[in-house]
């Protein structure tokens, strides 16, 4: 059955709202990247419960005029409005008062959204508004989405794409050193209003589907999730668009298969999903890849460490060292040399009095700069250099084998 | 508004380096909430040469840069860049933040931040071709950073970033420098390789400002002193402008006599 529903084989509307979701979660993979470098991800939380009253205001206004309460674009023209005007607060308090930027989100975000429900139970008390199930916005609900629904959802993830790819250098620069940007000439400010406006229109696109409480989770956990796999802002945003288009495509086909399943909710756990494989596995900096990778370290400034005590003939007391010594064949039981660790010994030795010459003579600052107790220096000079090195070695080193 | 309080160089802005100074600043004016951090500072900076914006801390000194590049909104003041207003002149203008004003765990290589110089001339949409690549890499060069180039700036020490600060600066390929502490927090060996840099521009004809909080290395270092503590002290080159009369009306009792004694052995 969920095969069925990933190869959209469950039937025209199921189809049609996994296309529409997969869309919108690439549209909002992109738009929340720079909000999550800019590191103002929680703006967008403030955003979406800030649609919630310009819903309820413009099902009222459509139903006065004696229209059709429903209208999808009405209602998301609504929500968009009463949305910009939450984030222009938001923007005022933060940037215009004493307040911080958190606390004018917590401020925006729970009086929106306590106006937009004492409007939705007013609207439940109407005639018209019975069956209006305007709840649908809380949660998203993909029941009954029309053919144009999901071309409104299309043609705007479509413009946020182009959007951010246009913008895609400012954004950049604003969201790494604003001052810099500044000094540059770039207004700041409207580029941060641009970003802005790209969330908004994500996430009014995205209320019929995920709803306004969880739409964030689409604007956060994609960029979030993309950081582990890369180290360039421009991957960051094309990984980001896939893990968000992927989450949604999967998440909507598991709803339309399984009955009674929430598409909303199901997306955004299939969006963690993504998340916690990253957070585990990404090969640099996953948190199993950190771990290896300390241990790894770790064993090798141990074997210097040893090789370095034998050299200079000094007893080893840590265990570690001396198991591992062992098992590489360098060292005895009783912490005496085998022939092959001195003459490692002896090398590693020769190697770090080499580095400590470097590091001391500024001509060779550069190539000092690579110094980590590892990395043997040939490595980072050449023959002759190393040959330069040497003949400043007082007494040379004799090592005996 | 010209309010010539407490300088104590006599020079007038305007004649004696021309209206077509590299920076000019008029009347700058800066406040953070009610209490002003640079109060109606006037500043000429004249073409090629190495300038040092002294001042105890607190003073105002990176103010009136951010201010004087528009990054701040002043509450009264102009800032000329050649004659010309900041807008006009963008162009060549580089400038160099301090390099704790940036999340270094930002998704960029060390090459990108350098492109970020290029970015004016690539325009929202233009392709990054190999001839930029090469300019970036050869700004690299110039800091000693080439080996760098695909790091994650993280990845690098302070004295590092601080190179590729500079790096993106000479990207720009501009006439007027402004750095705002470029030796905080760096090596010894950074330290010398940017003065290099910076004097290898001025040499080029090129216009050097910087906050610079060292003292004992003004002389050596810079050509030219502004001192500021809230107000502009002095202005004017090093050997008559940076005296131990100057410093202390900067500083006040904060110079310690041990720090006196050493500048009279530097300023001999």
């Amino acid at each position: 059955m969920i095969l069925d529903a990933l190869f959209l084989q469950l039937g025209y509307n199921a189809t049609l709202v996994t296309i529409g979701a997969m869309l919108l979660g690439m549209a909002a993979g992109v738009g929340g990247t720079f909000l999550f470098l800019r590191k103002r991800a929680l703006v967008s939380d403030a955003i979406s419960h800030a649609t919630l009253p310009g819903v309820g205001l413009a099902f009222m206004v459509m139903v006065a005029l004696g229209g059709e309460g429903r209208n999808l674009i009405g209602l998301l023209a609504g929500a968009a409005v009463s949305a910009g005007v939450g984030l222009l607060i938001v923007n005022w308090l933060s940037t215009r008062t004493r307040l911080a930027e958190d606390a004018a989100i917590g401020a925006v975000l729970s009086v929106f959204f306590g106006f937009g429900i004492v409007l939705l139970t007013v609207i439940q008390s109407m005639n018209a508004g019975r069956q209006a199930g305007l709840e649908g916005f809380l949660l998203g609900s993909t029941a009954g989405m029309l053919r144009s629904d999901a071309l409104i959802i299309a043609v705007s993830a479509a413009f946020t794409l182009v959007l951010v790819m246009l913008l895609r250098r400012p954004l950049t620069l604003a969201s790494f050193d604003p001052e810099y940007a500044a000094a540059s000439g770039q207004n700041v400010v409207r580029t941060d209003l641009a970003m802005m406006g790209l969330v908004l229109a994500v996430t009014v696109v995205g209320l019929k589907i995920v709803g306004l409480i969880l739409i964030v989770a689409l604007l956060i956990i994609p960029p979030v999730t993309a950081r582990f796999w890369t180290e360039r802002t421009d991957h960051v945003v094309l990984i980001s668009g896939a893990v968000g288009g992927t989450a949604a495509y999967v998440g909507a086909s598991i709803s339309a298969a399984l009955p009674d399943m929430p598409t909303g909710p199901i997306i955004v756990l299939v969006g963690f999903a993504l998340f916690l494989i990253s957070l585990l596995l990404a090969p640099k900096r996953g948190v199993l890849a950190a771990y290896l990778g300390h241990r790894r370290f770790q064993r090798r400034v141990h074997l210097r460490q040893g090789l370095l005590a034998l050299a200079q003939g000094q007893p080893i007391y840590e265990r570690l060292t001396l198991r591992l010594l062992r098992r590489a064949g360098w060292a005895r039981r009783d912490g005496v040399a085998t022939a092959e660790g001195r003459g490692r010994a002896g090398r590693a030795l020769l190697d770090e009095t080499r580095w400590q010459l470097i590091r001391r003579d500024p001509s060779f600052e550069a190539a000092a700069a690579h110094y980590d107790g590892l990395t043997p220096i040939e490595r980072v000079l050449t023959p002759d250099q190393i040959a330069e090195i040497d003949a400043r070695i007082p007494a040379p080193k004799e090592v005996t084998t | 508004m010209t309010l010539q309080l407490a300088t104590k160089d006599g020079s007038d802005a305007g004649t004696e380096v021309g209206r077509d100074a590299p920076l000019q600043i008029k009347g700058m004016t800066v406040s953070y909430g009610q209490k002003p951090a640079v109060f109606s500072v006037d500043m000429t900076v004249p073409a090629g040469a190495m300038t040092a914006i002294i001042g105890p801390n607190g003073a105002g000194k990176s103010t009136l840069l951010k201010a004087a590049l528009g990054i701040l909104k002043p509450l009264a003041g102009q800032t000329l860049v050649f004659g010309r207003t900041l807008a006009e002149s963008r162009d060549r203008i580089a400038y160099v933040p301090q390099r704790a004003s940036v999340d270094w765990d930002f998704p960029t290589r060390v090459i990108d931040v350098v492109l970020m110089g290029l970015y004016p001339k690539l325009g929202l949409l233009g392709r990054v071709r190999a001839s930029h690549r090469a300019a970036a890499t050869a700004c690299l060069s110039r800091v000693g950073m080439e080996d760098f180039a695909t790091r994650q700036i993280g990845q690098l020490s302070g004295g590092q970033q601080q190179r590729v600060f500079l790096a993106r600066a000479l990207a720009q390929d501009a006439d007027l420098y402004l750095l705002d502490e470029p030796f905080a927090g760096v090596d010894a060996a950074t330290e010398k390789a940017i003065i290099a840099v910076l004097k290898a521009l001025r040499d080029a004809g090129k216009t050097v400002v910087a906050v610079h909080h060292d003292l004992s290395t003004v002389p050596e270092y810079f050509d030219r002193v502004f001192l500021i503590n809230t107000r502009k002290v002095a202005e004017g080159p090093v050997e008559e402008a940076f005296t131990i009369e100057n410093l202390q009306a900067a500083y006040g009792g904060r110079l310690a006599t041990a720090q006196v004694d050493q500048l009279n052995g530097t300023l001999g």
